[in-house]
């Protein structure tokens, strides 16, 4: 009898369900991790009570609580909400990097939250971004993550796999945010919906893990339930960097069941996403000249030290234009650091550039840093949906961070590599 | 269970901002209010003109984009009876199992706003009482009829204590 291989979502399935599975099979599986943020706790933890009552949940030392999104505080009603979790928390035991260490999914990933095969699920739907280590990491609504706390269980249907197999040789300039646009334009915002994407190919390969979780983080932006990438040489060396030693690294058999797309990115130019849809990606120079209000460098997606050091390496002794606002916002605390003590944050404000400190910032779209009626945003963020970044009649094109930040000297859209 | 009402009409992709705009999160711990604002971004008069028992009838991949489950709370509150379309974004489609908003995966290309609907739940039966058609919708997922039968996920685990796939 012919025993076809396992992808790698199949593999962290079955060993999280305690059976052999396959894409199409229904489970419930252990969950290893959980996350929740200001927005989408309250009603994960109005869930849980209505399921378990005063009970304590089912492992808090397997919950992390982070607030990201209305930080610090920017109106009574979140400071209130931020107040009742905070409590939570302490009644749980639950581990809470409160307003004070930056954007949820970076830490997950930087404190070693997560680790290669592990079955990860977050109250948010960038959580996919996890699986540039080799996790199974997949956002949830909050009634699904309310069930978490309760069972440590939840139910799913075990994903098709979309193999994306980058290869050829990448411009200058040209960022792993260029390519996961173009997928995303390739396939469209349904293209990988209920299926696990997994990147892989030469390109990906050489990629630094910043390179990669920017590219697992819009896997969802696609319709993806996880956005994997096999572990290699990269993730251990990343591992080892911030400490985290015990992990058992699951990959995908040779002879796996999945559906293939392929890219060579050989003389492909940076890559940006018109409004309001991120599938409606187009080359760089198609829209060179489009006037900007507002440059954003920051989010989950391109908000670590190696982003910003790109963009401040365009910034490094230029003025912004006079027409814009730049807004930088480091991922995470630690990153904000490494910037601080490299430099790059004093580029950025001899710039003319505002920095704030680690959170969601414009991405969010109700909090800081909105843009209003007829404005331009280019933004290094994952959604350009009407309204994501304020007003529904703003427009928002998303970019890498060599783009943004080459947008942010002209004052209008630019190919970084026409002004190197 | 037999529905009865309008279809509002809706393209593809509309996304959990379209439903649920980020400027309304002061309102999310009232969700009465921010239903106020529902799909706003895809339609500003859908709020106030739509009536209890009415449908939203959309294209592909209705729900993409955050895991907000304000969305489809929202859309239940609003006194939308289900939502019809021809697929599902995946998160927005469990949330709105859990939360007890039915849905149903169906080809809508033949419905237009304001057609007068009977949607026969149990049975996948969409009516078309406007145009005389009948479309059949694709099933749900056992574990997810399950979960709508008894109202939502908080109840499905209070009644039976636990999940069985």
């Amino acid at each position: 009898m012919g025993k076809t291989g396992k992808t790698i979502a199949e593999k962290i399935f079955s060993r999280a369900c305690g059976k052999d599975v396959k894409a199409g099979d229904y489970v419930l599986a252990d969950i290893d991790r959980a996350m929740v943020h200001d927005i989408t706790a309250p009603l994960a933890i109005k869930a849980f009570k209505e399921i378990a009552g005063d009970a304590k949940v089912w492992d808090s030392s397997r919950i992390i609580m982070a607030f990201d999104h209305q930080v610090p505080a920017d109106s009574i009603v979140a400071a209130e909400t931020h107040k009742k979790l905070r409590r939570f928390a302490e009644e749980q035991g639950i581990l809470n990097y409160d307003v004070r260490e930056g954007i949820a999914h970076q830490i997950m990933v930087e404190k070693g939250h997560v680790r290669p095969g592990d079955l990860v699920v977050g109250a948010d739907s960038h959580t996919c971004m996890y699986g540039a280590l080799g996790a199974f990491a997949t956002g949830i609504g909050s009634t699904d993550m309310g069930f978490v706390f309760a069972t440590g269980k939840l139910w799913f249907r075990v994903p098709e796999t979309i193999r994306f197999e980058v290869n050829g040789k990448l411009e200058k300039y040209v960022y792993s945010k260029d390519i996961i646009l173009k997928l995303i334009g390739m396939v469209g915002a349904d293209g990988a919906n209920y299926r696990a994407c997994e990147y892989a190919g030469d390109v990906v390969r050489k990629m630094s893990m910043a390179q990669r979780l920017t590219m697992s983080n819009m896997a969802i932006e696609m319709g993806g339930k996880a956005g994997i990438i096999e572990p290699d040489e990269e993730t251990r060396k990343y591992l080892k960097a911030i400490g985290v030693k015990e992990f058992e690294e699951v990959h995908g058999d040779d002879d796996a069941q999945f559906s293939r797309i392929e890219l060579d990115v050989t003389g492909m130019e940076p890559q940006v996403a018109k409004p309001h849809r991120v599938d409606n990606v187009v080359g760089v120079s198609e829209v060179e000249g489009t006037r900007a209000d507002q440059v954003f460098i920051g989010s989950c997606t391109n908000g670590r030290y190696e982003d910003l050091k790109i963009a401040a390496e365009f910034l490094d002794g230029e003025k912004i234009a006079k027409n814009v606002r730049l807004i930088v916002i480091p991922a995470s605390r630690s990153e904000y650091r490494r910037a601080l003590e490299d430099g790059l944050i004093d580029i950025f404000i001899e710039a003319g550039g505002i920095v704030e400190f680690p959170c969601c910032g414009p991405c969010m779209g109700g909090s800081f840093g909105l843009i209003a009626s007829n404005e331009v945003s280019v933004s290094t963020s994952n959604r350009n949906f009407i309204g994501r970044q304020g007003s529904p009649e703003g427009k928002i094109y998303l970019v890498s961070p060599a783009t943004a930040a080459a947008t942010a000297i002209y004052g209008e859209i630019v190919n970084p590599r026409d002004i190197r | 269970m037999i529905l009865k009402g309008r279809a509002w009409k809706f393209g593809d992709d509309v996304s959990t901002d379209h439903i649920t705009p980020g400027r309304y999160y002061h309102l999310r711990s009232d969700l009465p209010e921010l239903a106020k604002h529902v799909m706003e971004d895809a339609n500003p008069e859908f709020a106030e003109k739509v009536r209890p028992g009415d449908f939203i009838v959309a294209g592909k991949n209705f729900g993409c984009g955050s895991s907000r489950e304000h969305a489809p709370i929202v859309i239940k509150l609003a006194g939308v009876s289900a939502v019809l379309a021809r697929s599902f974004a995946r998160i927005f489609y469990r949330n709105a199992i859990n939360i007890g908003l039915p849905l149903l995966i169906v080809d809508t290309d033949g419905i237009d706003e304001g057609d007068e609907l009977e949607v026969d739940l149990s049975a996948g039966d969409v009516k078309n009482i406007t145009k005389d058609m009948r479309i059949k919708a694709k099933p749900l997922p056992e574990v997810m009829i399950n979960i709508l039968n008894e109202g939502g996920l908080v109840n499905y685990v209070k009644k039976y204590g636990d999940m069985v796939i």
